[in-house]
């Protein structure tokens, strides 16, 4: 491990250093850069970026928690246009988090220049010779033996080099220094915060990230049109998407019964068929949790699943109007899901569906809610609305404004609720709704870092510079 | 054996762990009592109280023995059998047992003894705690903890946790020892304020590269396999960012003209304190966290597009 002795070398002599008040524009230049790059400055702006990060971990950030941020400025109508200014929701983009360590960087380059110059030209220097007096060093010892003088010094240098100290054989003195290695290690380490830094502004910059929801026994090919959200670095270019494709063939869950965690889900495998190439070999692969397929530079993630029932809406003149399996999205872990169905051009008047879907229904409390993430019992609960459902929108949201509730006779809501094989008619002619079936959707997340190999070797640098 | 005899054994050798680190708490007490009759500076190698100390640190052992035993046997408990940090009360029984363990083995080297009534004491209370609100059934884990780099992530984590948890109790009986005038008693005995700084300084230089490879390498590695990204700013992320840092300002402090010693050591300590706050306290404070071991998490409420497995 490290020599316990630390070395200042990094901060310089403030004493001798003027006020900037009495100095000329250069030599306050010199002064700030002193500032700047000394150890000192570093130490502060260090314990700066902890206090900076922890805001945070307590204000729920847009990029890691947007439904949370979103819930929290509902709850905040006051402090939200504070924090909004204040940068509070997305803290690691902010301008005064990045002022940090910015100048930590700056600070960083600054003291490491100096230094390495410094080193090298050590390391070419012989170590100094041997004081005439030893006694003028703070440590020293005497002992007198009979042994020749020649003698003396080789098993001297013998075993300083022993210990890997640096040696030089004088005439009748023996020098010898040591500290290289640790000096190079802490060089090591502090030029890899830097190529740590590098990679991940490369993997940020050129990189991606996307999701994507895929019904199983339905496909994906790898362009931009066919993401559901697609999040590119600033210099991405869309012909950076490789062209692979896959079909989710198959997906398995096993759902604990019983134990603590009983209702849990496990043991999720999604089959894949995938092609690197529109003409290369069809591929299959077990697309698992902890276990992503790698296409060429490009990683497939399983992240996520939940149930689409198979919903077909018939408009009043008997015609499909709407029919296809519906991605619904889970709002908790029995999978009680959420969707919407907007069949927008059914005549004569549009249609819009939105509600829950259990895949084990039961009422707790007198409320319908799911009591297993399984399909033991599934109903699919929907109300009905009729006017401008207005297509455009986002596929899991039912815009109501222009559109009015259909009622029962007795002026409550009218209600689905349906068991896979139903199929209710509407009232006031309006058609007929027929839960078919029920399929799976898998979440695929489909990221590529450039730059990743960098910041890995720059933190294996770091541990090897630390160990140094 | 069955798992649940598995997971009895755990739970008896958990108690009874307990008891021994008392023991040994007992025995360090009596020793220490008997010395603060004494100038700081008469040594005592023979004697009952010599014999009290002596007794301290072989309690201990079998504690660290028996703690071995209750983390192996909960392992063994789970199905499929699995490594003994999945939960709070896990990643506690195993913080602590690396406490016990990194004392063991640095005490000839540092010559510790003076550590030891501190270091059970630690120990003890956070058993206790674990015990009395962490205690969990063995339960299967969430999936994405199925995975090799929870061994090795987690244990370099608890190990370095360990050894910064050794380095701070040094720090604190570096400032108190500086404030203190004392001639006798605990504090006047122990080592003077350079080597006590230098012990510091050594465990956290120890814990230090064993953080970084669980917080800055493998971390990253493995939230990258299970949930596709490298570095999330989650807020377990966050706080372990938070340590790093503020162990690197420690390491910087005690280079740096009047932030030497003192001021270094505090530094030290509020590292410790984000630590174990990230250790413990975040699960509590914050439900955004992927890092859920505490709840049964399969779908997570906070994303519905993006369910978390
Ligand atoms: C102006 C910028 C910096 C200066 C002048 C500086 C200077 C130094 C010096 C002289 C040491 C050696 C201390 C010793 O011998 O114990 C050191 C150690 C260290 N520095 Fe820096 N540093 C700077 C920036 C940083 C930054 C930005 C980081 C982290 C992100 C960092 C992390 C460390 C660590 C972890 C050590 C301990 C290494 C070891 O003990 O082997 N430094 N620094």
């Amino acid at each position: 491990m490290s020599n316990p002795e630390p070395k200042d070398t990094g901060g310089r002599d403030r004493q001798a250093t003027p006020m900037p008040t009495d100095m000329n524009a250069r030599e306050l230049g010199r002064w700030m850069w002193r500032q700047v790059t000394s150890m000192r400055t570093a130490l502060v702006l260090l314990l700066l970026l902890a206090l900076a990060a922890i805001p945070g971990s307590i204000v729920p950030q847009e990029d890691v928690d947007s439904l949370g941020a979103s819930r929290w400025r509902d709850a905040h109508p006051k402090l939200t246009p504070i924090y909004e200014k204040l940068g509070m929701f997305s803290v690691y983009d902010s301008p005064w988090f990045s002022a940090i360590y910015i100048l930590l960087m700056i600070s960083l380059v600054g003291c490491i220049v100096p230094r390495t110059a410094v080193y090298w030209r050590a390391l070419r220097a012989k170590p100094p010779g041997a004081p005439r007096n030893l006694s003028r060093l703070p440590e020293h010892a005497t002992h007198t033996t009979a042994d020749t003088p020649g003698d003396v010094l080789a098993r001297a240098a013998a075993e300083l080099r022993k210990r890997r100290y640096r040696v030089v054989v004088g005439e009748d003195s023996v020098s010898a220094e040591k500290g290289y290695l640790r000096e190079a290690g802490n060089l090591v380490f502090h030029l890899s915060v830097l190529v740590v830094l590098v990679g991940f502004a490369i993997g940020g910059l050129y990189g991606y990230k996307g999701g994507v929801i895929v019904i199983e026994g339905k496909g994906f090919s790898n362009d931009l049109t066919q993401y559901d959200d697609f999040v590119p670095g600033s210099l991405f270019k869309g012909e950076d998407l490789e062209p692979f494709s896959f079909t989710v063939k198959d997906f398995e869950v096993d759902w604990l019964t019983e134990g603590p965690r009983a209702g849990m889900a496990r043991k999720f495998v999604s089959t894949l068929e995938y092609q690197e190439t529109p003409t290369s070999e069809v591929k299959t692969y077990d697309l698992k949790v902890n276990h992503p397929l790698t296409i060429g530079s490009t990683e497939v993630f399983l992240i996520g699943h939940g149930y689409a029932p198979v919903i077909t809406v018939r408009d009043g003149n008997g015609d499909v109007a709407y029919s296809g399996p519906t991605v619904f999205l889970p709002v908790d872990q029995t999978f009680a899901s959420f969707g919407v169905v907007k069949a927008g051009f059914a005549e004569p008047a549009q249609i819009g569906l939105e509600g829950d879907f259990y895949p084990t229904f039961a009422l707790g409390d007198g409320l319908p809610r799911s009591s297993f993430g399984d399909l033991i019992n599934p109903l699919l609960s929907l109300s009905v609305f009729t006017g401008e459902v207005n297509t455009g929108e986002s596929i899991y949201v039912l815009d109501k404004s222009d559109t009015e509730q259909v009622m029962k006779a007795d002026g409550k809501p009218f209600r689905l609720d349906m068991r896979e094989g139903d199929t209710i008619e509407l009232p006031d002619g309006l058609g007929s709704v027929t839960f078919d079936g029920i399929e799976r959707w898998n979440k695929i997340q489909i990221s590529r870092t450039p730059g990743k190999l960098i910041a890995l070797t720059g933190v294996v640098m770091a541990l090897l510079g630390l160990l140094g | 054996m069955t798992n649940a005899s598995w997971e009895a054994l755990s739970n008896q050798a958990v108690a009874a762990s307990g008891v021994v680190y008392f023991l040994a708490l007992l025995a360090h007490l009596v020793q220490w009592a008997a010395l603060r009759k004494l100038p700081a500076d008469e040594v005592v190698t023979t004697g009952r109280t010599a014999m009290a100390g002596r007794l301290g640190v072989l309690l201990t052992v079998i504690a660290v023995g028996v703690h071995a035993v209750a983390l192996a046997a909960r392992g063994m408990a789970a199905d499929p059998n699995r490594v003994p940090w999945g939960n709070m009360y896990e990643f506690t029984l195993a913080g602590t047992f690396f406490v016990g363990l990194l004392y063991l083995l640095f005490l000839r080297r540092f010559a510790l003894e003076w550590m030891g009534p501190l270091v059970v004491a630690f120990i003890l209370t956070l058993l206790m705690v674990a015990v009395i609100w962490l205690h969990e059934e063995v339960a299967p884990l969430t999936e994405a903890l199925y995975s090799y780099w929870l061994i090795i992530h987690v244990v370099s984590a608890v190990i370095a946790t360990g050894a910064f948890t050794l380095g701070g109790i040094a720090s604190v009986l570096y400032l108190l020892k500086e404030r203190s005038t004392a001639e006798r008693g605990y504090l006047a005995r122990l080592p003077d304020l350079l080597s006590l700084d230098r012990i510091s300084y050594r465990m956290h230089a120890f814990g230090f590269p064993v953080w970084t490879f669980a917080v800055l390498i493998t971390g990253p590695i493995w939230a990258h396999q299970a949930w596709s990204s490298y570095w999330n700013w989650d807020p377990k992320e966050v706080w372990a960012f938070i340590t790093w840092v503020v162990y690197a300002a420690y390491l910087h402090a005690r280079a740096t003209a009047g932030w030497k010693g003192r001021n270094a050591a505090i530094v030290a300590l509020v590292g410790l304190a984000t630590l174990w706050f990230n250790f413990i306290g975040i699960n509590f404070f914050s439900s955004t966290s992927q890092h859920s071991y505490a709840a049964p998490v399969i779908a997570d409420q906070q994303h519905p597009p993006e369910v978390s497995l």
